[in-house]
């Protein structure tokens, strides 16, 4: 098998990739009291409910809830990029790069409507090579 | 259960010491609290030491290992920039059960340069700059820009915070910097992570600070009660859940959750406060705070700073050691540090930064993950 031939791996766990279809971003809901986390887990911390917990497809549409443009990073990490906190329709709060518009706070808008997207975790790759598959938010429609 | 006092206490200067040990710099502030009390290490019954980088490494046997190994219990303290707040709670708690009459308490910490934070972890590929950011300014810049979403604060009103701390240090000498920021010096500093420029990030720097408490009994015995200042309230809170918590630590809810606590403890309110040392580790998170400890009504923290209410001379004086921002922030010193100063104003011996007729204070301090420390300390005489 060729290095290009390779499937990416997910960025995180909670970022999924079927075998057919689009990936997607999976939380965890208590049916209890319907918090939702990112990530599997076995006990709600909202509540305490035990065994409660069960996996939902995260929508890939949200609204900026706030951001920071963040200047300077550790050393050989890109800047400026824009970090951003998603509340995504539905539930589920996610935070990642906003990409697609200007590192300028008089562009980018409180409570903006994003979509998530599924690209190359710009081109890092781990110690066996393995390229990844990411998340970020752009600029969607309302 | 009888009152709790603070009977010495002092800091060292905060600076940067890469030449000295954890434990040595540690051992002068302890030295200090002792003399402070016109006490002895052996007169001690238990040492609570608070440090966070070297949390495994057993640095308040250390101390003593510098100022006298008498053979009394030590409990190592971790708990994020809440670590030395952590110390000298456990300190009062086993003073307040009866446990001892005369204790200890010492925060220490040596810090690098640069950015706190982030770094990932975990496996596969670092996630700095891709998954947004993890660095503390960044988290903290989020943090103030929630308080702009839900109220329309400013960068300009943000960065107001650092011009008051930085004139506040100028009157400090034990602060790392005594330099007057204007506006636009603080505004147009290098960009960390907007709207958090360079100087309205805490400085990471070396430093001590410690504390001798005393049961009442042991304060009326030794005749200290003259410089005495007593405990009121001693709360520490971790953070409740809130909806956001997975990718945006919550410093508001586990403050006010403590706020209100030590409050009710104190069986005072917030206008009841002559002076307050909160944690201003980053500019935005002041204004946060002056929400979250009840100094005005949600959404009026940005009037607050406009106005100059949280100055020196100002209704409720915040941060007149000169904060985070400028004393400096040695992390498991923090919240003994703050405590020295507030207890330096009750006593009436702040110098020229003196709070007038300051009565009682509170210390505030969070530890991001997340833990809240606060004190209420009133003036004995």
């Amino acid at each position: 098998m060729t290095e290009s031939s390779k499937k990416p791996l997910p960025v995180v766990d909670f970022l999924k990739i079927p075998e057919s279809g689009d990936p997607y971003l999976e939380g965890y809901r208590c049916k209890s009291c319907q918090a939702t986390f990112l990530g599997e887990r076995t006990v709600c911390s909202k509540c305490g409910t035990r065994g409660a917990l069960g996996p939902v497809k995260l929508a890939n549409r949200g609204k900026l809830y706030v951001y920071s443009i963040v200047h300077r990073s550790f050393p050989g990490i890109a800047v400026p990029y824009v970090s951003a906190v998603v509340d995504l329709e539905g539930g589920g709060t996610v935070k990642g790069n906003l990409i697609g518009i200007e590192p300028d706070p008089a562009k980018i808008r409180l409570g903006m409507p994003v979509e998530v997207v599924y690209k190359d975790a710009l081109g890092r790759k781990d110690k066996e090579g393995n390229s990844y598959l990411s998340y970020f938010f752009q600029p969607g429609s309302a | 259960m009888s009152d709790v006092y603070v009977v010495g206490i002092d800091m060292i200067k905060f600076g940067r010491f890469p030449e000295r040990t954890v434990p040595q710099i540690g051992a002068q502030a302890a030295l200090m609290a002792l003399d402070d009390a016109g006490l002895k290490i052996q007169d001690m019954e238990a040492l609570y030491c608070g440090n966070l980088y070297q949390a495994n490494a057993m640095v308040g046997q250390r101390i003593l290992q510098e100022i006298g190994q008498t053979g009394m219990p030590v409990v190592n303290t971790a708990n994020a920039c809440a670590t030395g707040a952590t110390a000298f709670r456990e300190a009062w708690m086993a003073v307040k059960a009866g446990a001892y009459d005369l204790v200890l308490a010492v925060g220490v910490e040596q810090m690098g340069k640069g950015l706190l934070g982030g770094g990932g972890g975990g496996s596969g590929i670092p996630k700095e700059g891709l998954l947004g950011s993890g660095t503390m300014p960044a988290v903290f810049a989020e943090a103030g820009m929630e308080h702009s979403r839900k109220y329309g604060t400013t960068f300009e009103q943000f960065a107001k915070v650092s011009v008051k701390n930085h004139h506040h240090s100028t009157l400090n000498p034990k602060a790392m910097y005594q330099l007057e920021t204007p506006l636009e010096m603080v505004m147009n500093a290098e960009m960390i992570a907007y709207p958090n420029t360079k100087l309205m990030c805490s400085v990471n720097v070396d430093g001590s600070a410690a504390a001798v408490l005393a049961s009442e009994k042991k304060v009326k015995e030794l005749g200290l009660m003259k410089r005495a200042v007593r405990v009121r309230a001693s709360v520490l809170t971790s953070d409740p859940w809130q909806e956001r918590d997975l990718v945006m630590p919550d410093v508001n809810t586990c403050t006010r959750l403590a706020a209100k606590k030590a409050y009710e403890l104190a069986g005072i309110g917030p206008d009841d406060i002559d002076l307050i040392e909160l944690h201003d580790c980053f500019a935005t998170a002041e204004i946060l705070h002056y929400e979250n400890l009840g100094l005005c009504a949600d959404g009026e923290a940005g009037k607050l700073i406009d106005e100059g209410q949280t100055a020196l001379g100002g209704r409720i004086p915040v941060n007149v050691s000169g904060g985070l921002l400028s004393k400096g922030h040695p992390l498991g010193a923090t919240g003994i540090a703050n405590i020295y100063e507030v207890s330096t104003h009750l006593r009436g011996e702040a110098g020229k930064r003196q709070v007038p007729d300051a009565r009682i204070g509170l210390t505030h301090v969070i530890g991001l993950g997340s833990a809240c420390g606060i004190h209420v300390l009133e003036k004995v005489s």
